[in-house]
Formats: structure tokens, sequence, C-alpha cells
């Protein structure tokens, strides 16, 4: 793996007129090139301002940022500007110029990177195609939606073959079905262009949709970083846990638990082991009944992570055997009573 | 009433064309002069990208000053200057000196409101660009706001024109002094009527025509 981003003990306070506040806490940081990287966190947690650190948007208080080996903080102005050149950004708010028609919007990049005339034409078409937005050159931002808005962002972002693209937040401001669209697009440029991906947000469903590894983020520090999957898998972290059950748990109704006499138990199937046939074993193993209450497999970075809440039925001894069988197999293994945990085995500590 | 209006016409037609000349100068001026200090107030300014706190502060103070004087005094005060400048301090070209000092503040202010309104984000996405601050001011800036500099030049002119009637304190000549000397001096109703019709439909037309090229610059 060639690291493309090294982020060295990076610190920056915002000094206001009363006090100072921490934005980033000494986070240091690697990101690969071609991987797309996530940072998550709640609004505050500093993500943003990490972000803006990476093309100097924002000049950190102290530490060293490292783009494709330049360091950004030692370059004069105008290295720094040929330096951004190379990292796309897009914003939340898509940042389009309102004067401007999407041709240009996109072509101002080229200018920026003193292109001529009619190359930027050229290039411009070829941007616009790339996001499916050809027939759109002629019109103004404000006639477009917001999806079709940050396509053309995206296309900016992309006009000087950059190595990196930063996405700050791009797709909070969008409708789920357009942000499902965006992502694939994302998708789709970092596996043609071989682009790096650095993306900020708050929505787990991104994360899970597109990121190869990821960081959470919680009062200026990160808190957590592996491989989305291991990280779906098995966070380590209270505030990961959270963000996880925002987009893997799912509630069984209170009237479900109070009819169920047997044991309820929530699996959850890791790795390999959730295309096994553990289950079905189980139930030949011992003396019990299986009734799956709730379930889901999610798909991240194509392998498979389940989630199921079944209920257990027969006699006591031999629930007690199908548990300790199950803790041994299984990544995670809870037994609920009115939708709590009250006995918590995790395989890995034991 | 049709012979007095026919006595007045050649003073009229010659104090319209004084205010015209007195007005046009001072637009002139405060474009040229007033639109560049106006985005240099703005950029200028704190988180922007040409930040720099010392030349905001002594350009904001200058302008406050000019703009603190009232505008009889200005002329008084810089009679010497236009003596400097013109070899003489009569007549509307030396009146349109102290309308253009009056109008470039004036202009400057209305310049800086508009650029403020721009989403900073838009300037922010330039920056990320790689663009450097002369592209982004002309070709970000500048085009983002455009509506605003016209219907600000709009506003400038009609307050020119009120400023403009004082002008004859110092032979400065216009409609406005035509109404000042004839009607209110003299008496003389019928002048100071017409004067003031005249006024007001210069001001109309010209209130009109600035929302007209305004509204179909803007693209929003």
């Amino acid at each position: 793996m060639i690291s493309l981003i090294t982020i060295e003990r990076l610190n920056k306070v915002f000094e206001t007129n009363s006090q100072s506040v921490v934005g980033v806490d000494n986070v240091s940081l690697t990101i690969n090139q071609g991987e797309i990287f996530g940072v998550v966190g709640y609004s505050g947690a500093g993500k943003s301002t990490l972000l803006r650190c990476m093309n100097i948007l924002e000049r950190p208080t102290s530490g060293k940022v490292y783009v494709d080996g330049t360091d950004l903080l030692a370059l004069p102005p105008k290295e720094l500007r040929t330096a951004r050149q190379s990292i796309g950004m897009i914003f939340q708010g898509f940042h389009l110029a309102m004067s401007k028609t999407v041709e240009d919007n996109v072509a101002f990049a080229l200018k920026a990177a003193g292109v001529s005339r009619r190359k930027r034409k050229e290039r411009t078409l070829e941007l616009l195609d790339l996001v499916g937005l050809s027939d759109k050159s002629d019109q103004y931002p404000a006639q477009l939606s917001g999806g079709q808005k940050q396509r053309v962002s995206i296309a900016r972002s992309l006009a000087n073959n950059p190595k990196v693209l930063l996405c700050d937040e791009a797709t909070s401001a969008l409708d789920p079905n357009t942000t499902k669209s965006i992502l694939k697009l994302l998708k789709r440029i970092n596996n043609e262009l071989g682009l790096t991906i650095v993306l900020i947000t708050h929505e787990m469903e991104v994360v899970k949709e597109i990121c190869d590894r990821c960081a959470v983020m919680e009062e200026g520090r990160i808190i957590e970083q592996d491989k989305t999957y291991n990280l779906f898998a098995s966070p380590e972290n209270a505030l990961t846990k959270k963000f996880i059950k925002s987009v893997m748990d799912f509630e069984i109704p209170n009237e479900l638990y109070e009819q169920c006499s047997g044991t309820i138990v929530q699996m959850k199937f890791a790795g390999k082991k959730a295309e096994e046939s553990i289950v079905s074993d189980l139930l030949k193993e011992f003396k019990i009944r299986g009734n799956i209450l709730h379930g889901k497999i999610d798909y991240i970075q194509k392998k498979a992570l389940g989630i199921f809440v079944m209920e257990l039925e027969g006699e006591s001894e031999e629930i007690r055997k199908a548990l300790e069988s199950l803790e041994q197999n299984l990544e995670e293994v809870e037994v609920l009573q009115n939708g709590r945990p009250v006995h918590r085995v995790d395989a890995r500590t034991q | 009433m049709v012979d007095q209006f026919i006595e007045l016409m050649p003073e009229l037609n010659k104090s319209f064309v004084e205010t015209l000349i007195m007005v046009g100068i001072g637009l002139l001026v405060a474009l040229i002069v007033g639109l560049p200090l106006g985005i240099l107030l703005f950029v200028t300014d704190r988180n922007l990208f040409l930040e720099n706190r010392w030349l905001k502060s002594i350009l904001g103070v200058v302008v406050n000053l000019v703009r603190s004087v009232p505008f009889i005094i200005l002329l008084v005060f810089l009679l010497p200057f236009t003596n400097f400048l013109l070899g003489t301090t009569t007549g509307p070209v030396s009146a349109s000196v102290s309308l253009s000092v009056a109008a470039i503040p004036f202009y400057a202010r209305i310049v800086e409101s508009a650029a403020r309104d721009i989403d900073r984000g838009v300037i922010e996405a330039a920056i990320a660009c790689g663009a450097s601050p002369w592209l982004i001011i002309k070709d970000i800036i500048f085009p983002e706001i455009k509506p605003g500099l016209i219907s600000g030049l709009t506003i400038t002119a009609i307050s020119l024109i009120g400023y403009s009637a004082m002008a004859g304190a110092i032979g400065g000549g216009g409609i406005g002094d035509l109404a000042i000397r004839y009607g209110y001096y003299r008496y003389d109703n019928f002048v100071m009527f017409t004067t003031v019709i005249l006024l007001v439909v210069m001001v109309q037309v010209i209130q009109y025509a600035g929302d007209f090229i305004s509204k179909s610059v803007k693209k929003s």
C-alpha cells in the first residue's frame, strides 16, 4: 500500500475573542493510494476541520500534512495553489457560482490551472459526460436539482485530474435515492480513475456503502479506525458501537418479548461464519426448537455480516449447552430480555 | 403658461446638461475607483483570502470619514483641491470633483455589502480549485455581484442627483440649482414645479432602467 496522504500530530485550535476551541486534537492518519477512506462523527467532532486541513483551507495550528509526498504547509502561496489543483473537493452545499452556467462552473477549475480556452471546452464536455450531465451544460445551477448540482461540483473537482477527492458531507443535503446515485458515481470514479477519496459524513449508511477504511472521530480525536468491515463486525469504542447500531440494529416490539416463552438470543455472524450453516447445525445437535424473530445480512465490502434474533425453546439444560456452543462459534451472542442484553458474551474475549 | 415655459427652455436645457455632466462624472469615478475599493474592503476582511487587518481598518476609517462629512461642507472643503486640479472652482465639472469624492465611498460600501452576500462557500470552492486571488475576484466575485453592482449604481446616481442640487452653492449649476435660484429665492412657483417635475421624471427613469438592467443580468 502506498500512502497518499499522511497527517502527523495535527492540531487545530480556533481562537475566538474570549476562548480557544480545539477543533482537531493531535490526529495522525495515513490514507492509502486508491482507497475510499471515511471519517465519521457527530457534528462538532472536528471531522470537517480535519478534512479542510488536507488542502489547507484551514491552516493547522501545528502538525504536518503531506499529500503525495509534498509537505503542504511548507509551500509558498503560489505553489500551494498548484498543489490544490491536484486535490479535488466537493461540499455539502455544492458551492457553485450561481452566475455561471454548468459548463463555466466546471471550466473555472481549468481556468485556475491555466488551461487554454480550446482545451477547457474539450475537457469540460468530457467531464460533464463522465458525471452524466452532457445535456445540461448551458443551464444555470438554479435550474438544477441537488443531485445534479453535486454532479457538477464533482465534475469541477475532477477537472485537473486530481490524485485525491475530499468530500465534505457531500451527500448530507441529498435525499436517500440521490445519495445512492452520487455514492455510485464516487465509487465508479474511484474504480475507473483510481482516485483516492476521503469522505466525511455523519451517516453510517454512506460508510457502509463505499468506504474501504473508516475512522471515528469524537472531540477532535480519532478514537477508532479500521477496515470498514471490521469496524462493523467488531466495534470496540462505545461511540463506534452507537454509530453501527444506527444502521445495523433492529428493534423488536415489546409485545413480542412478552409473548415469547423461550430464551431470546441475538447473534452476530461475521466473516466466513456468516456463510456457514451454524443455526441449522445447532438445531440438529441440541434438543431445542428455534424461531427466527428478526434477521438481516448486510454485505459490506462484499463480505457478509449477519445479525439474527432467535427464540430458543426447549429444556433449560439443552439451551445452556446450545448457547455455549454458539458462543464458541460466533463473534457476538447476546441473550435479550425486554430488548436488553442480560448476559453478554463476546466470543473473542474467551 | 406656455410662454413661461418657452422662456424657461434655454435655462432648463442648460441646467439639465449640467446635471447630467455632474452626475455622469461622479458615477464614472465611483465605478472606476469605488468598485475596486469596495472589493478591496471585502477581500481584506477577516477570514477572506486577502485578509489584511491594517489595510482593512485604514480603508474603513477613510471611507467613513468622507461619508460622515455633510456634502455641502465637503463641497467647500474641497475647493482648494478642485482649484489645484482644474484651475477653476466654478461650473459643473468643478462641482463634479466633490460629487466624485462623495460618490467613491458611497459606492464602495454598496459594493462591499453586495459582496458580503455571496455565499462564502463559493469563494472557498474557488480557493480549493487552486484559483489565484485575482481570478477569484474577476471570475467569481465580480459576476456574482453584477446585479448588485448595477442596482448600487442606480442608488448612487439618484443620491448624486440629490447632492448636485447643492452644487449651486459653488456655482456648479444644474437643475437643482435652477430650482433654488428661481423657485426659492425669487418665489417663482412655475420654475420650481417645472424643475421638480423634471427631477422626479429623471429619478424614475434612472430607477426603472437600473432595475431593468439589474434584473436582466441576474441568473438565478
